[in-house]
């Protein structure tokens, strides 16, 4: 490797401090016992808690998957705490009940919750190890009628709403990491958009573990009714510790006629350090289906954290004329591993679907792009293009990729290009004899791989991640 | 049925194969017990994941006898490309004909004989390489193939030697060969510098439901160039598993084709490890199907050392209910720098049943490579069909000239102007209305 690419990876992980504030955390284990708990400390109605342990109980019949291309010793599920509250947080309060040293947190994170130092136009809900602490925009968004809260506060308020949907993308019984989730899951974003409405600013989720010994397991539901839009966006950050933390979400949305989604994730979780030890397990499970006709529904991923990224973000395209769209960048150095794509299931006739996905490995990390496009026999007139580009820095890491390409029907029609390259010399080169540095040459190329992907992101969002994205390759180029 | 074939083991090892040598029967030994302990592969063995071998594994196969009747030269004739002065070796029901076969022109140095008498004539090649190749530790097929050594091709290419009319191995399944087995099991070894061009044909002379397991085991050594076809146009009942694993040494090449129209249900898997440096693999290949015909290509490409390419081109027509299955795998160890691997699939959808299962994959743990892969599933291209009636070509012969265009592609590839002519002749022939 050149001594230009490699001075390029060693900052260090801002994010990784820790909060001291006083919590109510569940001892460690997993039990029938624990799943009633949780619920029970919600206030939960009785359908739920039957939904939560139908999912322990089909969970317990389940074997953890071990079919993705990344390595990890065995995870026990008993020794780690399903449920951790700061102690301060009451249901229903208002923001300025807050305690401070929270929203310190938050301010320190970037994301300052009180109202007037926020940035207009993006509402957030902040989640702090399980529970929500937090979401602010409450009262304008009300106003056009659309609803966004924590889950918890949402399975209180609006029931219809959440039974309708809870478990309609993602069933209890999907794979192990989603039965595991709907067996014990604490608390996440819900959002509801009424009909013909557009969501007047971006809504956001801010994931944070704080605690030690827990695992985040917190559940998003979208659902855009007929004629809406909204667009969404997570992030997430945890604190630096030895030990490897698992986080296993589900997110689910769900597109009615003529609605659009648009979800953008900057996933920056702890990533473990430069031996691979700690760091966060992001197994997720994030599914969409566009149920109604004309719908669409968009990923945008950044992936620059967590010690091992599991996920496929996907779009179930049932209704007529709609539209799923996958665009991702993921990053790993050191240690990391990611197994990330999409699944694209066509269904309804004249359904499109569109992938970029741009994968950068650094030092030891692999890199594996996977993902399934399968075109129904009844889906006529699908559309498919899907790209993936890989990007290699250094000679120890590994770029793979493996698509299933699954066609049932004639009229579809269905590309796919991938290709895998390095960082020039002579590219860098150019950019030096033209007065960049070094840094400044490997950051500009690696922007403009990923370019077509930070276009999808939101103004705020796409400088933060082309930062992100500096931050993991620093000291991988030299 | 895993008893059927033991039983079938034990009277191999009783009579038939009692002639090999010790060491040869040990192999088919321990690859028995390996066939037992794996058992036949289902759809969750990733490798297998859109070909069930259900068909295959739950009927009862014999091994094959020899032909009741004699298979004359008349009917071989619509299989050897109207060409005479090839060296041919021809396997009825997976035993050697020597009446119908010809070795007579072979240049010097170079060693053709039907396995049996390999154990004699090259005693030490043999006992090198079978087996070695194409490893069935892991491999169902392979397993139970080398379970049933007995009988095949053997070809030594001496050093420096080329050889410049094409070698052609025939198998042949009689019409009476029913629901029987033939495992041939061939070994291609080339030393330095070496040339040749093998044909691997494999066709049903009636239309039982044979099951034919062949494995090809090949050797191409430093500088050596082995151009090799196999073609798989086997009866419409039946079934064909066949393997050809190639080692491949410093600045060797291998130029491979498959084409393959025929069986019910056919897999066929093309493994090259480039061992050297400086190496070039080339595979093309054509799958045509239709009816309810399932047809499975797997393709792996190991780069182990610095400075190699491959070329990987494959494409497939679908009519009826056919489905297609590609998995084509490259594979870039750490060490292979400068590696140079490009892989495309094209299938062509030609009615609204057939389809398609394409699994394109690059692994690569080098970074100073250039490595892409494509993949297209589509019907005919409207602006082309457009384009061609703009001229005044009317639509069915736009159809059938763009269909066959599709496959000539990749045909005009191969190197043999007897085969490419007349695979072009039978595609354009299969695609156009008469």
């Amino acid at each position: 490797m050149s001594s230009s690419i490699e001075t390029l990876v060693n900052r260090e992980y801002a994010y990784g401090f820790v909060t001291d504030v006083e919590t109510d955390t569940l001892p460690p284990g997993l039990s029938e016992a624990v799943v009633r708990l949780i619920s029970g400390k919600k206030e939960e109605p009785a359908w739920l808690l039957e939904w939560r342990l139908r999912a322990y109980k089909r969970w317990l019949t389940m074997k953890e998957p071990h079919w993705p291309n990344v390595k990890y010793g065995p995870l026990d599920y008993q020794s780690q705490s399903y449920y951790s509250a700061p102690r301060s947080v009451k249901p229903l309060q208002s923001l300025d009940d807050v305690d401070p040293e929270l929203l310190r947190t938050y301010e320190k994170l970037g994301i300052p919750l009180a109202e007037q130092k926020f940035l207009s136009g993006v509402a957030v809900d902040a989640i702090f190890d399980s529970v929500s602490v937090g979401t602010t925009m409450k009262e304008e968004l009300k106003a056009h009628g659309i609803i966004f809260c924590s889950l918890g506060e949402a399975v209180r308020e609006h029931p219809e709403l959440v039974q309708k949907y809870l478990g309609s993308v993602v069933p209890h019984s999907d794979n192990f990491f989603a039965a595991l989730n709907a067996a014990v899951f604490s608390d996440g974003s819900f959002v509801y958009v009424p009909k013909g409405v557009r969501c007047p600013m971006e809504l956001s989720t801010y994931f944070r573990i704080n605690s030690e010994g827990t695992g985040q397991f917190e559940r998003t539901l979208i659902v855009a009714d007929e004629g809406s839009y909204v667009s969404y966006l997570e992030g997430c950050t945890a604190p630096k510790r030895s030990t490897s933390q698992l986080h296993a979400a589900v997110v689910e949305l769900v597109a009615l006629k003529d609605a659009t989604i648009k979800y953008s994730t900057v996933q920056n979780w702890y990533a473990g350090d430069k031996e691979g030890q700690g760091g966060i397990y992001n197994f997720v499970t994030k599914r969409g289906k566009c149920v109604g006709a004309n719908s669409k529904i968009s990923w945008t991923q950044v992936e620059t954290g967590s010690a091992i990224t599991w996920k496929y973000p996907s779009v179930i395209l049932q209704g007529d004329n709609s539209t799923g769209e996958f665009y991702s960048v993921a990053v790993v150095n050191n240690r990391q591993q990611a197994d990330t794509g999409t699944k694209m299931i066509h269904i309804g006739r004249n359904t499109k679907s569109n992938i970029v996905s741009k994968g950068i490995s650094a030092g030891h990390g692999q890199n594996s792009y996977r993902g399934q496009v399968k075109v129904m026999p009844k889906a006529v007139g699908a559309r498919n293009y899907t790209q993936c580009d890989s990007m290699l820095v250094g000679n120890e890491c590994g770029a793979h990729t493996f698509p299933y390409i699954e066609v049932g029907n004639n009229t579809a029609q269905v590309e796919h290009e991938a290709s895998t390259s390095k960082i020039g010399e002579d590219q860098i080169f150019y950019l030096k004899q033209r007065g960049l540095s070094a840094e400044q040459a490997v950051s500009m190329i690696v922007s403009g791989f990923c370019k077509e992907v930070f276009k999808e992101l939101p103004m705020e969002f796409a400088l933060e991640a082309q930062q992100l994205l500096g931050i993991t390759l620093e000291g991988s180029v030299g | 049925m895993i008893e059927s074939y033991l039983k079938g083991f034990e009277q191999l090892a009783s009579n038939g194969g009692s002639a090999a040598p010790d060491w040869a029967r040990s192999l088919r030994l321990s690859a028995i017990t390996r066939f037992e302990a794996l058992g036949f592969p289902t759809t969750k063995n990733e490798d297998w994941h859109f070909t069930s071998v259900a068909p295959i594994a739950e009927r009862e196969f014999d091994l094959l006898a020899p032909p009741a009747h004699r298979v004359t030269a008349a009917q071989l004739e619509p299989l050897t490309f109207g060409a005479t002065d090839w060296h041919t070796l021809v396997f009825v029901n997976g035993r050697y004909d020597a009446s119908l076969s010809s070795t007579k022109g072979l240049p010097d140095g170079v060693t053709l004989v039907p396995l049996t008498r390999a154990y004699e004539e090259l005693p030490l090649l043999v006992e090198q390489y079978l087996g070695k190749v194409a490893a069935y530790e892991g491999q169902t097929f392979t397993a139970l193939n080398t379970a049933f050594l007995d009988d095949g091709a053997v070809l030594h290419v001496g050093r420096e030697v080329e050889v410049a009319r094409p070698i052609h191995l025939l198998f042949v399944s009689d019409p009476s060969a029913g629901a029987g087995t033939s495992q041939p099991h061939n070994l291609i070894v080339l030393d330095r510098s070496a040339k040749a061009t093998v044909i691997e044909s494999y066709a049903g002379l009636g239309d039982g439901a044979y099951f034919t397991n062949v494995v090809t085991e090949v050797v191409v050594g430093d500088g050596a160039t082995l151009t090799h076809l196999k073609l798989q146009r086997e009866s419409a009942q039946a079934y064909h598993v066949g393997t050809v694993d190639v080692r491949q040494a410093r600045d060797s090449h291998l130029v491979q084709f498959s084409f393959a129209t025929g069986a019910a249900l056919s897999r066929t898997n093309i493994y090259t490890e480039l061992r050297g440096e400086g190496c070039g693999a080339t595979l093309n290949g054509l799958y045509l199907g239709d009816g309810e015909q399932h047809i499975d290509h797997q393709t792996r490409i190991e780069h182990v050392e610095p400075n190699c390419y491959s070329r990987e081109h494959y494409k497939g027509i679908l009519d009826g209910s056919a489905h297609g299955v590609f998995n084509g795998k490259v594979f870039v160890h750490p060490a292979a720098q400068k590696t140079d691997g490009k892989q495309t699939n094209n299938t062509l959808l030609l009615s609204e049943k057939a389809q398609i299962d394409t699994k394109p994959q690059l692994e690569i743990f080098a970074d100073d490579v250039k490595c892409t892969h494509g993949a297209t599933v589509g019907r005919l291209d409207e602006t082309s069909l457009f384009y061609m009636k703009s001229r005044g070509i009317d639509a069915r012969t736009a159809r059938e000239l763009l269909t066959y265009a599709f496959a000539a592609d990749v045909l005009e590839t191969i190197e043999q102007v007897e085969v490419r002519e007349a695979l072009e002749a039978a595609t354009l022939q299969r695609y156009t209305e008469h």
